[in-house]
């Protein structure tokens, strides 16, 4: 949609549903996901809500949205600007209005826009009558009273009747982009197996919903849109959010290690729906432990890999921290953890619900002592998945802690994946150590419990072995027998070693995901940024700008040919989410003059903003400022949290 | 835990080349040597054997005990305990901890690992100070507690680590103390009950907080002052002539608690005295709550009435799932609402 009459086919196209935190817009936006994946498009979403459950009726703190970008080109962000906004309330309106599009469709339900509504959203008129909505299109009806029309012969009562307007809703957003409505219906059946009336009353809102799409074509400024699904690789595919990726990722790669696998958890926002999908994995070996704190959910986890299983845990940052002590441990002790850190804002509690990169120092440096640990980052929720992977791998060849790297909008955002085969990975079975490993000077078989290979690991031996009875523990350990040692030399060698041995790592090489392996300027993200740089400089090549795109995912050891790399550039930019934690690593690290471009306002960047960033750092004019040329989703934004205020 | 393979060890065989590094005259050494003692004594194997710890004097004890062992961090051994019981609740394994370690800053976890049943057995030596960090007074310090942080005498009350164990839901609760010679049979006990065993011990910091438990340890007093719990004995005490108790726990119906009453001729029974049940959680919080002086110190094995445990129930919950057949990745993958893309593949971009 390159202009404000909405045109019959679109390349890509971004709608955002908004209404009440208990007006089910997740659940909307969920299934018109499913919808939109099952016509072949590509998709990335967005789902912003509260951290309050059920926020007080009508306010604007409470409101909820969920935005999709799909197209039949490849998309990688949930999109900047809307093109599409359905406001189930006043508040939803005005908090996400701001967002839309200039030329953009607003589909409200006029029947919420009631005085005490208006109060509560703070507008002093109805923006649906005073022409303060005037620079978009507006098709304001009432929904409610179409819903409890529609689902009537169905003999609800009045509150749950009104609780089917999301469905009437998704069915005129069905309608809007020409899709079947047939897997909504059977969906609702099987989700509503058990209360058949409740099922007929949301098919009959769905269908009405459409139906008035249809008739309301007529009339005003709605138009039916078709999206062409995207040219991608032939194969299966399903849409998978973050959190399921990762989980999979984790069950794939204590497969790949040949090891069962332990996870302890707590619950935290946004980390726990992590351990809401391995609860259900038992089958695959997967013992989960709801533990009684953070520090409990790691120490078990460590554990467990003491005893010999693949021990993970997760959390989001203020977890961390709390197992900050025990990650120590585990490193000291050289046993193999993945600990997955879904991050969100910070410092403290911070903002539960949104998205932020600010932990990076705190998976890197984060720790008392010299305590190197490897740190993986995940870029896309399909990446989580082999990240998860990844992570495993390194944590069982090194016997050491793995960070992964998410964040919130990771975890929660969904993307259609070509479903792997788990064939296609290559495994790394782990083999415990069952024999005595050394001999002392007499000749006589002894153990070595900090005997390193050649990776610098030491054997992992599980307690039930005979003959190999050993104590290990956070002390300073001696190098080879794993005994207590206060020894200076020996402190020095143990630090070296543990130093050298995460250094050691082997990752792959850095490659350049988009652009030349030199020029004038490269960005360097890591992390769920990859989408809006990705696109932003994708457009600027197209309008032949010099840009390249790096995308780190080892953050930490990070590839030996990065730094050569980087100094292939004249300029070298680093857009993260935090107030420039990477750039500062890659400064320390390759003594490269990267520049920061911040962003903490709890929501993900626009293409747009990045962009115009390219664009400074090159000294050319930013696309507005040349006119004509604003491609979709142009529009710099204020966040909808700042158009609230 | 399954029944274990009987092992034919001695003392000399669970002893570790490392030297050990208690403070001389510390009770630690008596306590190390008991539970030597007793693990040939049940016939552990020391291959299955796991001995775990947290920070403390106390906490140093795997290191002495040749068997695997970990020692932890602070607080946080019941934590471990529990993951390595789920990982492999074959594995024997004995927690230890002391009074700062498992009720000042892991009490949280100490309380949960109770309540879950995580089958083991929990040493907790009581010293009633801060030992390793030089002598601090702990939760477990009695009130007007000198110490370098309460120079004018500690004013918190302290914790009764029995009592807390009990209320977090312990099936096993008993007492001794380091230089008893029946510490050893407690600790049988201990490993015999199918669940989480708690254990206090008593232990005398001979630096920080000399001779504190003197009143009832030592043998002059200890007839007197001492009651051990056995089950289905009457609870008596105090060495009259021929060793025949003198005194006894009865029932003070008017106050639902518990009262001395004197023995006349070794008559218990005529005198009320109550016989011990191990399995009566009643007469169990009574036993943990009597305050020492009015009455006597209560040791032995308090409470032993043993429920399902945690490990057993996590395990037969897996056992049900595996049962159903070893999960299918490729299928698990590609779960969910799926659709096919065919025709040729393009760049996207």
């Amino acid at each position: 949609m390159a202009n404000s009459t909405t045109p019959t086919a679109a390349e890509a196209v971004t709608v955002r549903f908004a209404g009440d935190s208990g007006d089910g817009m997740q659940l909307t936006g969920g299934q018109f996901t499913l919808s939109t994946a099952l016509a072949g498009n590509d998709l990335a979403t967005f789902p912003d809500f509260p951290a309050e459950i059920r926020a007080p009726q009508g306010t604007l703190f409470g409101v909820s949205a969920f935005q999709i970008n799909f197209g039949s080109t490849a998309i990688e962000t949930a999109g900047d600007a809307p093109d599409v906004l359905v406001a189930m309330n006043p508040a939803a309106l005005k908090v996400n209005v701001a967002a839309l599009k200039p030329g953009g469709l607003i589909i409200a339900d006029s029947g919420e826009f009631s005085k005490r509504n208006l109060e509560k959203a703070k507008y002093d008129s109805n923006p649906l009558e005073d022409g303060s909505l005037a620079k978009w299109d507006l098709l304001a009806f009432d929904i409610s009273a179409q819903t409890l029309e529609a689902v009537k012969p169905f003999g609800l009562g009045n509150k749950e009747a009104l609780r089917c307007k999301n469905m009437w809703t998704l069915g005129l957003a069905l309608w809007m982009f020409d899709r079947p409505r047939e897997p909504l219906h059977d969906w609702l059946r099987a989700k509503f197996k058990n209360k058949p009336e409740i099922a007929d009353a949301n098919i009959a809102a769905l269908d009405a919903g459409h139906a008035y799409g249809e008739t309301a074509e007529l009339s005003g400024p709605i138009k039916q849109v078709h999206v062409d699904p995207v040219a991608s690789e032939p194969g299966l595919y399903r849409t998978i959010t973050g959190a399921e990726s990762v989980s999979l990722g984790l069950v794939a790669g204590a497969q790949l290690a040949d090891l069962p696998m332990f996870f302890g958890g707590y619950p935290i926002t946004p980390a726990s729906a992590i351990l809401h999908h391995l609860a259900r994995l038992r089958e695959f070996n997967v013992t989960t432990f709801q533990a009684e704190d953070e520090i409990a959910a790691v120490c078990a986890a460590i554990g467990a890999s003491y005893a010999g299983q693949l021990g993970v845990t997760s959390s989001s940052g203020p977890g961390i921290a709390l197992k900050t002590e025990a990650i120590g441990l585990g490193i000291m002790t050289e046993l193999p953890l993945v600990i997955v850190n879904s991050q969100r804002g910070g410092p403290s509690t911070g903002l539960p619900t949104k998205t932020e990169q600010s932990d990076l120092y705190q998976a890197v440096y984060g720790r008392n002592g010299d305590a190197p640990m490897p740190v993986v980052a995940a870029r896309s929720p399909a990446d989580a998945f082999e990240c998860a992977i990844e992570a495993c791998r390194i944590a069982v060849q090194y016997m050491t802690p793995v960070m992964l790297l998410t964040d919130g909008y990771i975890a929660n955002a969904a993307e259609p994946w070509k479903v792997p085969d788990p064939a296609a990975y290559a495994p790394f079975p782990v083999k415990f150590t069952t024999e005595k490993n050394a001999h002392d000077v007499e000749g006589n078989d002894i153990l070595l419990a900090y005997k390193r290979d050649e990776k610098g690991a030491r054997p992992w031996i599980k307690p039930g072995t005979p003959g190999l009875m050993h104590r290990i523990g956070g002390i300073e350990k001696d190098a080879l027998t794993g005994n207590i040692s206060y020894d200076p030399a020996n402190h020095q060698h143990m630090t070296d070693a543990r130093k050298d041995k995460v250094e050691g790592v082997e990752v792959p090489d850095q490659d350049v995901c988009l652009g030349n392996e030199s020029g004038k300027l490269v960005l360097v993200g890591w992390g769920s940024t990859y989408g809006p740089i990705h696109q932003a400089v994708r457009r600027a090549r197209k309008r032949g700008l010099d840009v390249s795109h790096v995308h780190v995912r080892h953050v930490w050891p990070m590839p030996k040919n990065l730094g050569a790399l980087l100094k292939g550039f004249d300029k070298v930019l680093v857009p993260e989410m935090n107030t420039g934690q990477f750039k500062t690593v890659l400064r320390d690290q390759f003594l490269v003059d990267a520049q920061p471009l911040t962003k903490t306002s709890g929501q993900p960047f626009a293409i747009a903003e990045i962009e115009d960033a390219i664009c400074d750092a090159l000294g050319e004019p930013r696309p507005s400022q040349i006119g004509g040329e604003v491609e979709v989703n142009d529009t710099q934004l204020p966040s909808p949290e700042t158009a609230a205020q | 835990m399954n029944e274990l393979t009987k092992i034919e060890t001695t003392l000399k065989d669970w002893e570790t080349d490392q030297e050990v590094r208690w403070c001389p005259g510390c009770g630690d050494y008596a306590i190390l040597k008991a539970v030597q003692r007793t693990l040939p004594q049940i016939g552990a194997d020391p291959a299955k054997t796991v001995f775990v710890s947290g920070i403390g004097c106390s906490s140093r004890f795997p290191y002495y005990v040749e068997s695997y062992g970990f020692h932890t961090i602070h607080g946080r051994a019941p934590a471990f305990v529990t993951g390595i019981k789920l990982a492999n609740p074959e594995l024997d394994v004995w927690m230890v901890t002391g009074d700062g370690d498992g009720m000042s800053i892991g009490g949280n976890h100490t309380m949960h690992l109770l309540r879950r049943n995580v089958n083991c057995q929990v040493l907790l030596f009581n010293n009633e100070i801060y030992g390793l960090t030089k002598g601090q007074y702990s939760p477990t310090s009695r009130r007007g507690t000198t110490s370098p942080t309460s120079p004018g005498g500690s004013v918190d009350r302290p914790a009764n680590p029995c009592a807390f164990a009990l209320g977090s839901g312990a099936r096993f609760i008993a007492r001794g103390y380091d230089v008893s010679k029946d510490l050893s049979d407690v600790l049988v006990a201990a490993h015999a009950h199918q669940g989480a065993a708690f254990v206090e011990i008593f232990q005398n910091c001979i630096v920080y907080n000399k001779d504190v438990f003197d009143d009832f340890t030592q043998k002059k007093v200890a007839a007197d002052t001492q009651v051990w719990a056995i089950h289905g004995q009457p609870l008596v005490f105090g060495a009259g002539k021929d060793k025949v108790p003198t005194k006894g726990l009865a029932r003070d119906i008017e106050t639902m608690t518990l009262k001395v009453v004197d023995i006349v001729d070794g008559d218990w029974e005529a005198a009320g005295v109550m016989v011990h049940d191990q399995t009566n959680r009643s007469l169990a919080h009574m036993l943990v709550e009597l305050e020492f002086g009015p009455f006597p110190m209560v040791l032995g094995v308090i409470y032993d009435d043993p429920r399902p445990t945690y490990d057993g129930a996590v395990a037969e919950q897996m056992e049900t799932a595996r049962a159903k057949g070893r999960g299918d990745l490729a299928g698990l993958l590609a779960k969910g609402q799926t659709w096919t893309v065919d025709g040729t593949a393009q760049d996207p971009v």
